[in-house]
């Protein structure tokens, strides 16, 4: 492993995105949905992850460090790429350069929500309930902001989805990419909505 | 209408390794089907430029002349090819030469590829038969085995899938697609298959098979038609067994 550790942080990156950064994107914005349901049904749910036996420790090492390696290793990978959608403009090479373009939307989007949300919470400066996302969204801008966000956030997730299972050799032949393909794009609608869904209820109370 | 009397190419000239590139334009007698390659002959032949000064005839390489060997690949209208290849007729005008941006440039059109030779160095892209003996007649290959590995022994190791890759660049080190379908290749003969860890580390190596970002730009331009995303796809679940068999393994005979 030593003498390979290129290779090793690569395969750890795209592992990453997926087990346990991407599982734990749907978890929250599933437990997210709760607010359709109503104020109460929010606030209880985010009590119950909030009192979580050892969650510091769960926030740490499914949350924090995960997605801390997974965001310096991916700004590197960023920046050594030379996208040449213009000259090249394949499905696949736009799905790459997307992949870049999302990859860093989502690092400032999630960088800005945590500094809101769980720092200001941490800091005793806001409470963990449905009315600290009321009071966010209620400014058409930030609203925007986050349906950019989780859009651009999901679609890295179900993209990036696709190419862990290429990454790791899972689906080699170009019929089983192109049926993942499908696949991946059916987890970005239906996330895409979960995430989206909640934030309207939120921003709009319907 | 009228006959077309001559072909406008726009080259990127560049004198050495050194210095700038610039651009010159030259008015070529057209002849029906000609290439890229006949234009630059006829340059060769009268190097004036459409502005009538006389300059140095441009350089280029090529070698077989029927797209097997490899090197006579240029951007041509911004898409990396074979320059013997590109039929004038089928190309829209003026037609612009450029070296492939992704290899040093020798002079004008030539480029050196030795990344590729070394890159075929690093995943030992041969099968080691040498001996002080005869060693025999080797195990026989499946003939299905050898029809698609006959596909991937058509890589002329011409460029033209680095030159697309967004990948392959001075700021990575990455090997490219070539050499990874290339030692997909040699693992998959009978003998060859003896020495297909050594490949697999040669893989796992800095600047190896991770450094592909899965943009799939090189199995659309390569000439060969070689399934180079399968390739590398291939050798992404066999260096993901090597790895596994190399931490998790009881010994080193694998």
């Amino acid at each position: 492993m030593a003498e390979h550790r290129e290779f090793f942080y690569r395969r750890l990156h795209s592992l990453l995105g997926v087990v346990p950064i991407g599982i734990f994107l749907i978890q929250h914005l599933v437990v997210n949905h709760f607010a359709v349901y109503g104020e109460e049904s929010f606030n209880k749910a985010a009590a119950f992850m909030h009192d979580l036996p050892f969650r510091i420790l769960l926030e740490t090492f499914i949350i924090f460090l995960p997605i801390l390696f997974h965001a310096i290793l991916g700004v590197y990978i960023v920046f050594t790429a030379k996208n040449n959608v213009k000259r090249y403009g394949f499905f696949r090479n736009w799905l790459f350069y997307l992949q870049r373009f999302t990859g860093i939307v989502t690092l400032i989007f999630i960088s800005w929500h945590v500094w809101e949300t769980r720092v200001q919470i941490g800091l005793g400066n806001a409470d963990l309930d449905y009315s600290l996302m009321e009071g966010i969204l209620a400014n058409p801008v930030m609203f925007w902001f986050y349906i950019i966000g989780v859009i651009s956030t999901v679609f890295h997730f179900s993209n990036g989805l696709w190419g862990f299972l290429v990454s790791w050799g899972f689906a080699q032949s170009p019929r089983s990419q192109k049926i993942v393909t499908y696949g991946t794009l059916v987890v970005f609608l239906a996330v895409s909505y979960i995430g989206v869904r909640s934030l309207i209820r939120f921003a709009y109370g319907v | 209408m009228a006959e077309q009397q001559t072909v406008r190419f726009i080259i990127t000239r560049q004198d050495s390794p050194e210095s700038a590139p610039y651009e010159e334009a030259f008015d070529v007698p057209y002849r029906k089907n000609m290439n890229v390659i006949s234009g630059l002959m006829e340059i060769r032949k009268n190097p004036v430029t459409a502005n009538g000064e006389k300059t140095t005839p441009v350089q280029w390489d090529m070698n077989c002349l029927e797209e097997v060997c490899g090197a006579c690949s240029m951007v041509i209208n911004g898409t990396a090819r074979q320059s013997c290849a590109a039929l004038v007729d089928e190309l829209e005008q003026p037609i612009r030469l450029e070296p492939m941006s992704t290899f040093p440039v020798v002079r004008d059109l030539i480029i050196d590829r030795e990344r590729m030779f070394d890159a075929l160095k690093q995943v030992k892209a041969w099968i080691p038969i040498d001996g002080t003996h005869d060693l025999g007649p080797g195990p026989r290959m499946p003939e299905k085995k050898r029809q698609w590995a006959y596909e991937l022994s058509k890589c002329m190791t011409c460029g033209v899938c680095l030159e697309a890759c967004p990948n392959v660049n001075d700021k990575s080190d990455f090997i490219g697609p070539a050499a990874i379908s290339q030692a997909r290749l040699f693992n998959s003969h009978p003998t060859g298959e003896m020495n297909k860890s050594e490949r697999l580390e040669g893989l796992m190596e800095d600047g190896g098979i991770e450094g592909c970002g899965n943009a799939q730009n090189c199995v659309q331009v390569c000439p060969k038609g070689i399934p180079l995303t399968t390739s590398i796809a291939a050798m992404n679940r066999a260096t993901t067994i090597q790895s596994f068999k190399n931490f998790f393994g009881s010994d080193n005979a694998h």
